[in-house]
Order: C-alpha cells, then structure tokens, then sequence
C-alpha cells in the first residue's frame, strides 16, 4: 500500500515537469471543464489545429467547476463552463489576481430522457422539479405505468447539474429544494445514458448532444396551460424550449494574441456550424 | 578507492530509504493540516453521525455517516464473496493441483490483477449491472451488491497469492507426518495445514480487504452513488473514496467543502491504517 502511493508521487513528478514545461510554451492553450462541452471543443480545436499545425490545444473535461477552480488557480488558458460563475468564484479569482473574462460561444437544450418503452411522452417543470425533489415517486402519477421511478442525476462537479437545479428545482423565494437522497448520482453523462437504455423505470438528464435512439427525450411545458415542447434544436434558438441554457467560456482577462485567435474561430460561421455539427445549437440563426 | 564506493552507495541506499519515510510524513501532515482546519466550523460528532451529505446547498450539510455506512457495507460483502472463493483456490493452488495447472492458474490469478478498476467497473456497468437487475427484479442495476462482486474480483488476486505463500511455508515435514499417522488428504489440510498456516491467511484477507476499502474508480461506475443511508443490500450506496474522487474537483480550494474532502481523507486513511496494522500483526505472528 505505502509503496504504491510512493511508487504514484514519484511518477506524478516525473510526468509533470515536461507538462508544466509544456504549458510555457506560447504555441499552446489549455482548456479545461464542462463535459457538456468536451466534445464540441474538441471539435473545434481540431478543426482549429488542421488550420494552424503550429498549434497545440489540449482539451480536458472534469466539469465546469473544475475549469473553473483551473482558471482560477491559473493551470488552463480557457475554461468551458455550462453554467455562469458564482458570485463566489469570481471574489476568489479576483483575490489571487485573475479577471474573468465571459463569452457565449454556443446554446445547449437539457434533455429529460425515459426508455423508450415508457409511456409517459411529456411533463410540466413543476411535474419535474416533484419527481427530482421525491415528491412523485411512481410513473402512475404522472399517467405512466404502476413503476418505481428512478432518479438519475450528475455529481455535483457538473454544470448540468447545477442547471438542472436552479432552473427545475427553485422555489418561487430563488431558494433550491434538495435532489431526493435515494436519486442516483452517476460519474458521466454518458453513464446517464447507458442506464436509461436498459432501465424502465428511469429517468434523467443531460445536453442534448448526448441524445441517442436508445432515450427518448420528454417534452417539457413550462405550466399546464402551455405548449409543451421537444428539445429540438429550433425550439432551442427560438428560446421556447424551456430548459435551454448559453455555454460559455473564461479567459483570464480580454483574450489576446492566440487565444484571441482562437475564441475569433469559434465565434465566426465556420466555428458555428462546427457547433450544429456536434449536436448543439450556434448562438445565432445563419 | 573501494572504501570511498562502498561509503557514497551505503548512503545512496540511506538517503532513498530516508526520502520514503519523508514523502509517508509529509502526506499525513498536509491531509491533517487540510483536514483537520474542517472541524474549526463543523463538529467531529455532526460530521461522523451526520446523516445529510449536501455539500453545494444553502446551507451546506456535512454528514457522512451514509458514506460510511456504504464503504462498510461494500467492503463487508466484497469479502463474503472473495475470502471462501480466494481461500479455496489458494489451498487447491497450494496442495492440490499439479505443476503444470498450478503454474497456469498463478499466471491468470496474475493477470486477474493487472486489469485496471476502470476496465472492471466498465465492463460492470454494461453486463452486470443489467444482470442483477433483472436477476432480482430490482428497479435498478446499480446497487451496493452489484459494486461488491466486481470489488471481490479485485481482492480475489491479493488473498489468492498472500494466503498460498503462506500455505506453502507450512513445513513439509508436518505433511509427512500426518500422512503417516493415516490421515487423509482433506483430514490433513484441515486440521494440519490451514491452523498452521492461520496468521498467514487472516493477514491476507486483511490485505484484501484494505484492497477493497481504498478501491475507488470501479464503484463510483457501479454503486449509484447516492448518499443516503443503504436500507438492504439492494440499494444503491455512496462510498467514502467515490466522494472523494467526485467532488475534488469542484470543490474551490479553500473552502469549507475542500477541507471537508480532506476530513474524509483522514477518516479513510485511519481505517485503511487500522487495516494495514493488523495484517501486520497476524503476518509477524507467523514468523
């Protein structure tokens, strides 16, 4: 056990000095966070590199509080985040000198998955926010079968979950209520999708780039009276679609020279198309 | 010129056995000095029999008896599962088998333990997962149980290889002997051999156990993760080192939820501490 964790340290020194070596290198970007995000700026950071050879970009994921607390404590270039930063970060960023920089660079649509095999094709946020919260724990209530259901939900490293929460979970006084304890905490979203394909009774979230035939997206009405919508990526430009949310990316201070270069990228026709690509939605109509 | 050799290797080898002991010390240190800053704001009682673990909410909730609970809970029935299967396999390794098969069945057992947990957990996740649910009627796959049978087949490689040394070290003379007085084959393992060869078995299980309890990326695929306190070992459960692992990378450095992880830290380190402890005594017993 001791010689394991000693054999680790010995190696973590050694593979980390040619990275921080690395990172020093001015032909280079670090970004780091949401996994929402990774796929598509991965994305663009091979398109970008195919463009620039010169160029290195690593893309980690981790979730947006860990892009985040890297901004902060200065270990990436950009961070991606599926949320805005708290309040909180950006006093801790600016006490350890870092200004935090925020653009849009695309949308995303939280989708509510079920199996397929479940009847129920549609919910109101309020239906929602009781089946997260426990209140409603039998498919039957909300005109399913007579089923347990079960709760799937992210870690609390996770933009999404953060979303989920201050959008679905609020109270009218902008106080959160809790997940249920018994709901289920899964490390990814793809683990997300992986157990609704085989699960009956279950029921879960994650950005509509994860969308695949094995789930089956519900569609959401903001009250009763009102439509109730599917997140397509129409519904989302058109901001109907009523868990919809901006994606956005931190630079310490107003980008310059190659990360300049870069967000340019993102943000012109090409890196916007590159966006519809991967599923999400670009944050103007073309 | 060999005197000057002889000095300089002597205090080579010195200085790496030094520098071991060092790294061990600094670990302890900076996991007390982050986690111990934890109980200035929370109670060591409210944290330990705290039943709530909500760290990001308004206000926090630090509890991690569920957690405890569920690393216990795994652990225990991991153990169930592996020490039979490991013991058994150890004595038909150890006594029974032919060269040729033994030799075969060393080289799985050490191929058992160069998968990484990850692969495990994974393979977990997409075949037994499924299984259980549908074996029991469950209304999810993943569950304490489902965790435990993939952490037994990690365990199962320590216990196997620790508990055949030491049933290989029993004297052969004592085999002889029993042979002798006409005892037979199943007569002389269980009476002769196995009490010999106790302390070195239960240091084993202890090994393997410790190997379970520290096991982190696996469960965290397979136990659903949810932090309340398991009722049966149907349900899902939340483990000390998959909060760990989770949430280290949110938690803003400084803040009450980082040094509450480092809390959690030092709770994992003690067990796992106590664990290496009396493996060590069975295995000094032995000698």
């Amino acid at each position: 056990m001791i010689k394991k964790i000693i054999f680790l340290l010995i190696a973590i020194l050694f593979i980390s000095i040619p990275i921080s070596k690395a990172q020093k290198l001015k032909n280079s970007i670090q970004i780091k966070g949401s996994d929402t995000m990774v796929n598509l700026v991965q994305a663009w950071s091979e398109r970008f590199m195919q463009k620039n050879p010169a160029v290195f970009i690593a893309v980690t994921g981790g979730g947006s509080g860990t892009g985040i607390a890297s901004l902060i404590n200065g270990s990436c270039d950009i961070a991606s985040s599926s949320r805005e930063m708290k309040k909180k970060e950006i006093e801790l960023a600016k006490s350890k000198g870092i200004n935090p920089y925020e653009v849009i660079v695309a949308l995303d649509g939280v989708a509510v998955v079920v199996n397929p095999k479940n009847p129920v094709e549609k919910l109101t946020l309020s239906e929602l926010k009781d089946i997260f919260t426990g209140k409603i724990n039998n498919w039957k209530q909300v005109g399913g079968e007579d089923r347990k259901i079960v709760v799937l939900s992210r870690e609390v490293n996770s933009g999404t979950y953060i979303y989920f929460k201050e959008h679905v979970l609020k109270r009218e006084d902008g106080t959160f209520e809790e997940f249920s304890a018994s709901s289920l905490l899964l490390p990814s979203s793809q683990a997300i999708c992986e157990e609704v394909s085989y699960n009956e009774s279950a029921i879960g979230y994650y950005g509509m780039g994860y969308l695949n035939p094995k789930n089956k997206p519900l569609a959401i009405a903001t009250d009763k009276d009102s439509k109730y919508i599917l997140p397509t990526i129409e519904n989302v430009i058109s901001r109907e679609y009523p868990i919809s949310r901006p994606l956005f990316f931190y630079t310490n201070g107003y980008p310059q020279g190659l990360i300049k270069e870069f967000l340019d990228f993102v943000l012109s026709d090409e890196g916007q198309r590159i966006v519809l690509e991967v599923d999400f939605v670009p944050i103007k109509k073309n | 010129m060999y005197r000057i050799k002889e000095l300089t290797i002597e205090k080579i080898i010195f200085l790496c056995g030094i520098i071991t002991i060092l790294f061990i010390l600094l670990i302890f240190i900076f996991l007390l000095k982050e986690g111990l800053s934890f109980f200035k704001t929370v109670s060591i009682t409210e944290f330990i029999f705290g039943k709530n673990w909500y760290p990001v909410s308004e206000p926090a909730q630090f509890g991690i008896l569920p957690l405890i609970l569920g690393s216990l809970l795994v652990t225990l029935l991991a153990t169930i599962i592996s020490v039979p299967v490991g013991i058994g396999s150890a004595i038909y390794i150890a006594e029974i088998a032919p060269l040729w098969l033994k030799d075969i069945l060393k080289a799985f057992i050490e191929l058992l333990a160069g998968i990484p947990s990850v692969v495990l957990g994974f393979v977990g996740m997409v075949t037994l997962a499924p299984l259980i649910k549908d074996l029991f009627g469950l209304s999810t796959g993943l569950t304490a149980f489902t965790g435990s049978v993939m952490l037994a087949f990690m365990a199962m490689p320590t216990i196997v290889s620790i508990a055949e040394d030491a049933l290989y070290a029993v004297p052969k003379t004592y085999k002889e002997a029993a042979f002798a007085l006409g005892a037979t084959r199943w007569q002389t393992i269980y009476k002769i051999i196995i009490p010999t060869a106790s302390s070195g078995i239960l240091a084993a299980v202890m090994l393997g156990i410790g190997r379970v309890i520290g096991e982190t990326m696996a469960v965290m695929m397979l136990t659903g993760n949810s932090a309340c306190i398991p009722k049966s070992i149907f349900d899902p459960v939340r483990t000390l080192t998959a909060t760990i692992a989770n949430e280290m990378g949110e938690a803003v450095v400084g803040s009450q939820h980082y040094f509450a992880l480092f809390a959690i830290g030092i709770v994992l380190f003690l067990i796992s501490f106590l664990i290496n402890i009396i493996a060590d005594i069975f295995l000094h017993k032995k000698r």
